[in-house]
């Protein structure tokens, strides 16, 4: 006893690191608004049913606020790594901030009048959404393999769930089983490339891995390059590239379509997210090896996205498709490996991400009955003709999609091709451009849909209600596309500035 | 005797192949999970051997991360696989077949 207390006297206390929760705000206040949610359940006796939306819209909003003042902080003071230079707070990871708290708002309305008609009363649904965002900042300001891999999981575990949210639907429990098997294959082969990594450099910590590879040419090369590629496996299954995009039509068509809308949106932002720190920043030295195979995973992204688009019947495996190839485009900012690829393609995410919700909350109306009846492509036919403010939201919409000029979707395409030409990836741009003609058909079909085909659903039918949250939705996404389609400077400043600290 | 660290990392990569092509090819659901479990272990193994030969505590550490994330996976896929195959009589991904195109 006496022994071992008079050794106890010489251990060293225990160094733990300063955590700055100022700058772990956003990721703090979204799983605090989970656990309000949670606690509102059991302890409110009288609940309107607006109480959940308003919770999570209103930790969406705090979430924002948080991000924005961040980013002014990152502006004057610099950007930093945090807790033991596990996180990094930089543009970058601000920016991504900002995108997922605009995820978790529409999310939210979106889902709202979906839960209502379905008849689910509890908050379920925005607790694993708001604990999924949280995991998307954690991937956005990761600064360790390790931490990037929880972020992953936060985010996945909580997307399998709500993937078979609807448990009535046969199709939402077959959607998140595929997506759960794939996902935890994905996961793995991603841990096992992060093992990799560290075998063959001594550390998870991308500031060090990076340091490391630059003071050392080719150490372990098989070893490193086997992790990274193992790396980029991993995070193109989360992203839906090809050939790793296998799970993406199944889940998108089976998950219920709020639920298809927030995944799509927040799963490739954070995908990405991950995807461009680690090998634009991380692995930059590496660049001679990855940028090929990045070339040839943004081409077949590119051309089976929009080829295999055109051939669906169903809307929401037809806008699956669609997702694919912008993730082609993405990777094209990827492949460009400059300053300008990478503002490229958080200009492409934040296109994508109001593009995306915003279509997914026509797609929720439009299938009635709660949101998944119908989602073949004959339920907008005439659309105009019934709801032209909605049919004209979503024309607008596609259009922006398809690339078309003075939206968003058109400087996207614009800003990354560009990006790629200036790094002599004249390839890539030209087969870029190709796969937006073959888009641009798919597109311009469901417009031609809405306004050129005789409504043949007939007098017996109910008119199409359109719920005021989802309305807000479709107007927001609307007029986000046009307005900064014409003035499109703001956002690309923000692009601009979100640089990643090296 | 001791075993070089080679062994161990070749060991864990054929373990971890294992399970990769299991996942790949069986059709049952429970053992396409545990071949995923098998997996994560295999990265556990690489981890520690790597963290022996690199002198290095941090990549020991790393597999508790791990072993917490594979627990919380565990609970939603049993969960998930629960709610699909309650009313089925085996649990045989060919079943599920509603989604395609």
């Amino acid at each position: 006893m006496i022994p071992l207390l008079a050794q106890s006297t010489t251990i060293p206390p225990l160094d733990t690191p300063n955590v700055e929760y100022s700058a772990m705000l956003p990721a703090l206040i979204l799983i605090g608004g989970a656990m309000l949610l949670l606690v509102a359940v059991s302890v409110v006796r009288r609940r309107p049913p607006w109480l959940w939306t308003a919770i999570t819209v209103a930790t969406g909003g705090a979430t924002m606020a948080a991000s924005l003042v961040l980013w002014f902080d990152v502006r004057d003071e610099g950007a930093r790594r945090i807790v033991a230079d596990a996180l990094v707070v930089d543009g970058f990871a601000v920016f991504f901030m900002v995108l997922v708290s605009v995820t978790v708002i529409l999310g939210a309305l979106l889902a709202t009048p979906y839960l209502d008609k379905e008849g689910f009363g509890g908050p379920e649904f925005y607790v694993l959404m708001l604990l999924s965002a949280s995991g998307a900042v954690v991937m956005a300001s990761a600064n360790d393999l390790i931490v990037l891999f929880l972020g992953l999981e936060i985010l996945s575990i909580a997307l399998y769930v709500l993937a078979g949210f609807n448990p009535r639907r046969m199709e939402s429990r077959e959607a998140a089983m595929k997506y759960f098997v794939l996902g935890a294959f994905s996961s793995a082969l991603f841990l096992y490339g992060v093992a990799l990594v560290y075998g063959a450099t001594g550390s998870t910590n991308l500031g060090v891995i990076r340091a490391f590879l630059a003071s050392n040419l080719a150490p372990n090369g098989g070893v490193l390059l086997g992790g990274a590629a193992l790396i980029l496996v991993g995070l193109g299954f989360k992203v839906a590239v090809v050939p790793f995009h296998t799970w993406t039509p199944d889940v998108y068509q089976g998950s219920p379509s709020p639920a298809t809308g927030f995944m799509a949106a927040a799963a490739k932002a954070a995908g990405f997210a991950g995807l461009l720190r680690v090998f634009f920043s991380t692995f930059s030295t590496l660049r001679l090896d990855w940028r090929p195979a990045v070339f040839a995973i943004a081409v077949v992204t590119l051309l089976v996205g929009s080829v295999l688009a055109v051939v669906q019947t169903d809307i929401k495996r037809m806008l699956a498709y669609s997702s694919i190839s912008h993730a082609g485009y993405v990777m094209i900012g990827l492949q460009a490996a400059s300053k300008e690829g990478i503002a490229g393609s958080l200009f492409y995410l934040l296109a994508y991400t109001f593009m995306v919700l915003g279509s997914f909350a026509v797609v929720t109306t439009v299938g009635r009955k709660g949101g998944d009846a119908n989602h073949d492509l004959s339920a907008y036919k005439g659309l105009a003709a019934r709801r032209p403010a909605l049919a004209l939201a979503f024309t607008v919409l596609l259009l922006s999609q398809a690339g078309v000029p003075f939206t968003t979707g058109f400087l996207a395409k614009f800003y990354v091709i560009s990006a790629a030409v200036q790094s002599r990836s004249y390839a890539l741009a030209l087969i870029g451009m190709l796969s937006a003609v073959i888009a641009a058909f798919f597109y311009l079909r469901i417009t031609v849909l809405m306004y050129a085909q005789p409504d043949d659903a007939g007098e017996g039918v109910r008119r199409l209600a359109v719920p005021a949250a989802t309305g807000i939705v479709v107007a927001v996404a609307a007029a986000f596309t046009v307005a900064f389609g014409l003035v499109p400077s703001p956002m690309i400043h923000f692009a601009r500035q979100a640089t990643l600290l090296l | 005797m001791s075993v070089g660290g080679e062994w161990y990392l070749t060991l864990a990569a054929a373990l971890f192949t294992i399970g990769a092509v299991g996942v790949l090819v069986r059709r049952n659901v429970l053992v396409m999970f545990m071949c995923v479990e098998l997996m994560l272990n295999a990265v556990n193994l690489t981890f520690v051997t790597f963290a022996r030969m690199l002198n290095d505590i941090g990549g020991q550490s790393l597999v508790f991360f791990v072993l917490v994330v594979a627990a919380a996976e565990v609970v939603v896929g049993l969960g998930i696989i629960v709610a699909i195959f309650r009313r089925r009589v085996g649990a045989t991904a060919d079943d599920l077949h509603l989604l395609k195109g």
